[in-house]
């Protein structure tokens, strides 16, 4: 039988299943499978809240979305277009993303009565017309599986566990994607097991099979390579990336990485990620609480140490008082905020904006802090050089602001060589500074930085104090003197701002130069913005679009940017944050579009409310 | 007796000075601010005087602490220093101790500041055994704020805070840190030099966490706390000297095994020479050292006083170090272009 075979530009994928189906991996797999064959790619995890729901049940559905294409995206994409369902839970929390018309792979084994009533059902959906708009291949994902693995000395039930891979068979029979390096990780991952491991390559080229042969699948598609810019890539999380920007800021820096952190969604990842590389010198210190993983990061970099500690909003609150204390003792540290819905503990797997003003303001006294702000899960690299490198040149604590979003999305990423990062080694003080030679001033500073001596322990001749206590200009000894604490909290604010000379301007994406209103973002949503950007473009619209990747300072550029359009509207996942930041600071009057939903925008979503804009002019 | 014995590895790789340095060598030029007549002016005193027979390279050494009275002491030490925020001075050093195994960490702290909001840091660093030498000045009040009662202070302490007497059961810090895992926990007084400087020199050569209560009299807010202890007419006979090897006595009283299996304080004259408990700092069983820091309940009847404990178990930085290295010697020191180039990955162009 000879299949059609159909071309698409892009396809949307979800697979989605009981936590114990192992839908993560089937779509980890799929996606090595599709970066290999050189399409861009988006990828998109949703894990449940709970860590073991009941099987069958609502709260028991976990998914994973892939989106790619023959040209560059930009977004895991709003809505699939195929729905993998493996049970009636499965299909039952995500149809309602699924646009009438897309298709449904659904495991029919799966669909029995009990499974049916635990979520609801009274009549099986795939056997009444309830789901006739929209095209429903049912496969017996399971029966099939166990037939395929009869050769095999498995029970049952360990058969009907390597379903998955018949379905990352058919799925990859189904788009034209290769096999080997599947069949050579299936091989690697149970090394041990060898039985188990040709019993999952059996069923995942059963999967293939079955698709080539059954005539329930008559077209299967291609998605050509897209045409990214040369180089070598590879596919990474948001936390995966932020881990190595940390080892290559220690690299880079030549700074011994010092890591204090308590485990916490969506930030533990990072600690994970970091205990692997010890042979990069690499400390990490899983601490009683986050004061603790905080207050052992700073002492590290009082000894000299890239001090570095990560968390999620609940633990960034509980650190305040000693990032405070970074503030007034200038040294360097890196505080990451993988930001989480809120408040309290909130929706934890959930992705949100909302501690921007904390990372802010959340301090006692004038306590300024730079706030750098990743775009996308690949750009979570550069951010975190960029963090360490302001930390250390400009001796302060400053604010890594990722989200649960980029945290877990990933995206093919066009890997540096070490060679080409920026180097920001640091010279540490070696001898005393004072005029008569022999004096060492903690306090004094660089003219062009402000930045002060960091001296550390084990440096003759240089020792002195430090602390929370104000301290006098230049000798730093303890001061209540009110002109001098005045000229202290002014001088720690100058040396924040002038951090604005240190980055680059606010760019400003404007085709044709004579677009009238700019769309403004911050951290995440790029990709959701970027991508209803080029749909109003695409429709004829014009619309510029500028994105802030340092959040304090901002570009010294961005008053005028934003003065520079009728109109400026700013999407955000809080309840406008920055909008307030930016009304405060340059009287402009931003248009705010707020969503918590603990959810990223939709571009669909994002690009009617542009126009909404554009057509109030 | 067990074989379990001191570790004096505390120093081992802290570098030496070449030149011997005097007391006057660790005065910074910082004017002292207690109030006159406190008892933090002995104990620096002691500590200014005793360091430079440990022959430590100055900038090697390094005196961390919290908030409080107590905590000001850095400033009055001329080596590194650092006044960190309430309580949290045990995380703080031990990120330096745990990066930086050539240094000399010293942690100073009140009773507030380490049993109040610093519980969780203290008992943390005790059980993880980071090189830190914690000096814990117990003077059983809040001198800072002003004289409220403090974790340590007797139920019954009137202050500006509990008008009618607090309520709550003191912490014994001795038995707190015994119960939190510490491999060396010793009790000190202000006034007495001598042996103030003989448990900091058995602490600073223990490698591993130290924790020293030093009792300190606040003359302003909980005056004579500890008069008992120093008054010439019963001091001796209350205070119980704990030295290792040697049998558990004051000049009165001596210290054997009850019946009921736990130990008791009896007349001397009472008890035969043999049956006297001799004392064992090195026992690997933490129980009859805790037995020992319970004696002084009703307080000060008679106190134990000197090295409860002080066994030898690896110190968490020098088993981090253990595992950078054994991670190394495994698959070779970081390279990070292979790191980033691990995986899957794929050419383009
Ligand atoms: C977060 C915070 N809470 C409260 C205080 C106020 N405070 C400073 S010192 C102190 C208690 C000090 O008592 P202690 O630790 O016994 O030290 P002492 O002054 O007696 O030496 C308190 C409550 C503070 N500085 N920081
Ligand atoms: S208040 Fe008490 S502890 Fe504080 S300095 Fe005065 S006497 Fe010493
Ligand atoms: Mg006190």
């Amino acid at each position: 039988m000879t299949k059609q075979v159909q071309q698409l530009d892009r396809v949307i994928i979800r697979f989605a299943g009981d936590s114990g189906d192992g839908m993560q991996l089937t779509g980890d797999r799929f996606t090595a499978g599709t970066a290999e064959f050189g399409n861009d790619l988006s990828t998109l995890p949703n894990f449940p809240a709970e860590i073991r729901a009941p099987a069958g049940t609502l709260p028991g559905v976990s998914s994973f979305q892939l989106h790619f294409a023959d040209h560059d995206i930009l977004t895991p994409g709003d809505a699939p277009n195929v729905l993998v369902a493996m049970n009636p839970a499965a299909l039952k929390a995500n149809l309602s993303d699924l646009p009438r018309g897309g298709d449904i792979i659904a495991n029919t084994d799966e669909f029995t009565k009990r499974n049916l009533q635990k979520v609801g059902y009274t009549a099986n959906p795939l056997e009444d017309d309830s789901l006739a708009e929209w095209r429903v291949h049912a496969v017996p994902l399971t029966s099939l599986t166990v037939k395929a693995l009869e050769g095999f000395d498995l029970s049952k039930k360990d058969a009907e566990r390597s379903k998955n891979m018949f379905a990352l068979g058919l799925l990859s029979w189904l788009y034209h994607r290769p096999t080997e390096a599947t069949i050579q990780f299936l091989e690697t991952k149970f090394a041990k097991k060898p039985d188990i491991a040709k019993a999952n390559i059996a069923a995942f080229q059963a999967g293939w099979n079955y698709g080539e042969t059954t005539e329930s699948f008559s077209v299967s598609y291609e998605v050509k390579p897209a045409k990214l810019a040369p180089g070598v890539y590879r596919n990474i999380s948001g936390n995966q990336a932020l881990a190595y920007g940390l080892i290559a800021a220690s690299v880079r820096s030549g700074l011994p990485l010092f890591l204090g952190s308590y485990p916490i969604t969506p930030a533990s990842d990072i600690l994970h990620e970091l205990s692997k590389h010890k042979r990069f010198g690499i400390r990490t210190f899983q601490a009683e609480d986050e004061i603790a993983g905080v207050g052992a990061a700073l002492g590290a970099a009082f000894g000299g140490a890239l001090g570095v500690t990560t968390t999620s909003g609940p633990g960034v609150a509980l650190k305040a008082e000693t990032v405070g204390l970074a503030v007034t003792t200038e040294l360097p540290l890196v505080v990451v905020d993988v930001q989480r819905a809120g408040p309290s503990t909130g929706m934890p797997t959930k992705t949100e904006q909302t501690d921007l003003l904390m990372a802010m303001y959340g301090r006692n006294g004038e306590s300024p802090v730079p706030i750098v702000a990743p775009a996308t899960p690949s750009d979570c690299f550069d951010a975190a050089v960029e963090a360490a490198r302001i930390a250390v040149k400009y001796r302060t604590p400053v604010m890594l602001l990722s989200d649960g979003y980029l945290a877990n999305g990933s995206e093919p990423w066009k890997v540096p060589s070490a060679a080409e990062l920026p180097d920001i080694s640091v010279d540490f003080a070696t001898a005393p500074n004072g005029e008569d030679g022999t004096t060492f001033l903690p306090f004094a500073r660089d003219p062009e930085t402000l930045a002060r001596p960091w001296a550390i322990p084990g440096t003759a001749g240089l020792e002195h104090r430090i602390g929370g206590i104000e301290k006098a200009d230049g000798t730093g000894n303890i001061s209540y003197d009110p002109n001098n604490h005045d000229k202290m909290v002014r001088l720690r604010q100058a040396k924040i701002d002038g951090i604005a000379a240190d980055i680059p301007a606010l760019e400003v994406d404007d085709p044709d130069g004579d677009a009238r209103v700019l769309v403004l973002g911050w951290g995440s949503t790029y990709g959701p913005i970027a991508a209803a950007v080029r749909r109003i473009r695409k429709s004829g619209g014009k619309v510029a679009q500028a994105h802030l990747r340092h959040l304090n300072p901002l570009p010294a550029n961005t008053g005028e940017v934003l003065r520079s359009y009728d109109k400026v509207l700013l999407p955000e996942i809080n309840l406008g944050q920055l909008a307030l930041l930016l009304r405060a600071r340059f009287l402009v009057d931003v248009i705010s579009y707020n969503r918590v939903r603990g959810l990223p925008f939709k571009a669909e979503e994002l690009a009617s409310v542009i126009q909404d804009v554009i057509d109030s002019e | 007796m067990s074989d379990l014995i001191t570790n004096g590895r505390g120093l081992s790789l802290v570098p030496k000075s070449d030149v011997a340095l005097g007391m006057k060598d660790f005065k910074s030029d910082q004017e002292v601010r207690w109030c006159p007549g406190c008892g933090d002016y002995a104990i620096l005193a002691a500590v200014q005087s005793f360091v430079p027979e440990l022959g430590l390279k100055r900038e090697n050494m390094v005196f961390v602490s919290g908030i409080g009275c107590s905590s000001r002491f850095p400033y009055y030490m001329n080596t590194y220093g650092f006044h960190s925020i309430h309580g949290r001075a045990p995380a703080i050093a031990t990120g330096l101790a745990a990066s930086r195994p050539d240094l000399s960490v010293w942690v100073i702290t009140g009773d507030g500041d380490s049993l109040s909001i610093g519980g969780n840091h203290l008992i943390h660093a005790l059980r993880r055994n980071v090189n830190l030498n914690i000096l814990l000045f117990n003077n059983r009040i809040y001198g800072l704020t002003k004289g409220q009662y403090s974790p340590t202070s007797e139920v019954g302490k009137v202050t500006k805070s509990t008008p009618m007497g607090s309520l709550d059961k003191p912490f014994n810090p001795v038995s707190l840190a015994l119960g939190a895992e510490a491999s060396f926990v010793a009790r000190t007084i202000d006034s007495d030099r001598k042996h103030l400087q003989s448990v900091l020199r058995q602490a600073a050569e223990h490698r591993g966490t130290s924790l020293v209560e030093i009792y300190q009299n606040c003359n302003i807010f909980n005056d004579g706390a500890f008069d008992q202890l120093k008054d010439p007419a019963q001091r001796d006979e209350i205070t119980l000297r704990l030295e290792h090897g040697q049998p558990i006595v004051s000049a009165t009283k001596a210290v054997r095994r009850s019946a009921d299996g736990g130990i008791e304080v009896v007349a001397r004259s009472e008890v035969r020479e043999e049956e006297i408990l001799v004392h064992d700092a090195h026992r690997a069983d933490p129980t009859l050292a805790f037995a020992l820091s319970r004696l002084d309940e009703p307080a000060f009847e008679h106190v134990p006083i000197g090295v409860f404990r002080n066994v030898d178990r690896p110190s968490y930085d020098e088993l981090m170090a253990a595992q950078l290295e054994e991670a190394t010697a495994q698959r070779g020191a970081g390279d990070l272009d292979e790191l980033l180039l691990a995986g899957d990955t794929w050419r383009i162009g």
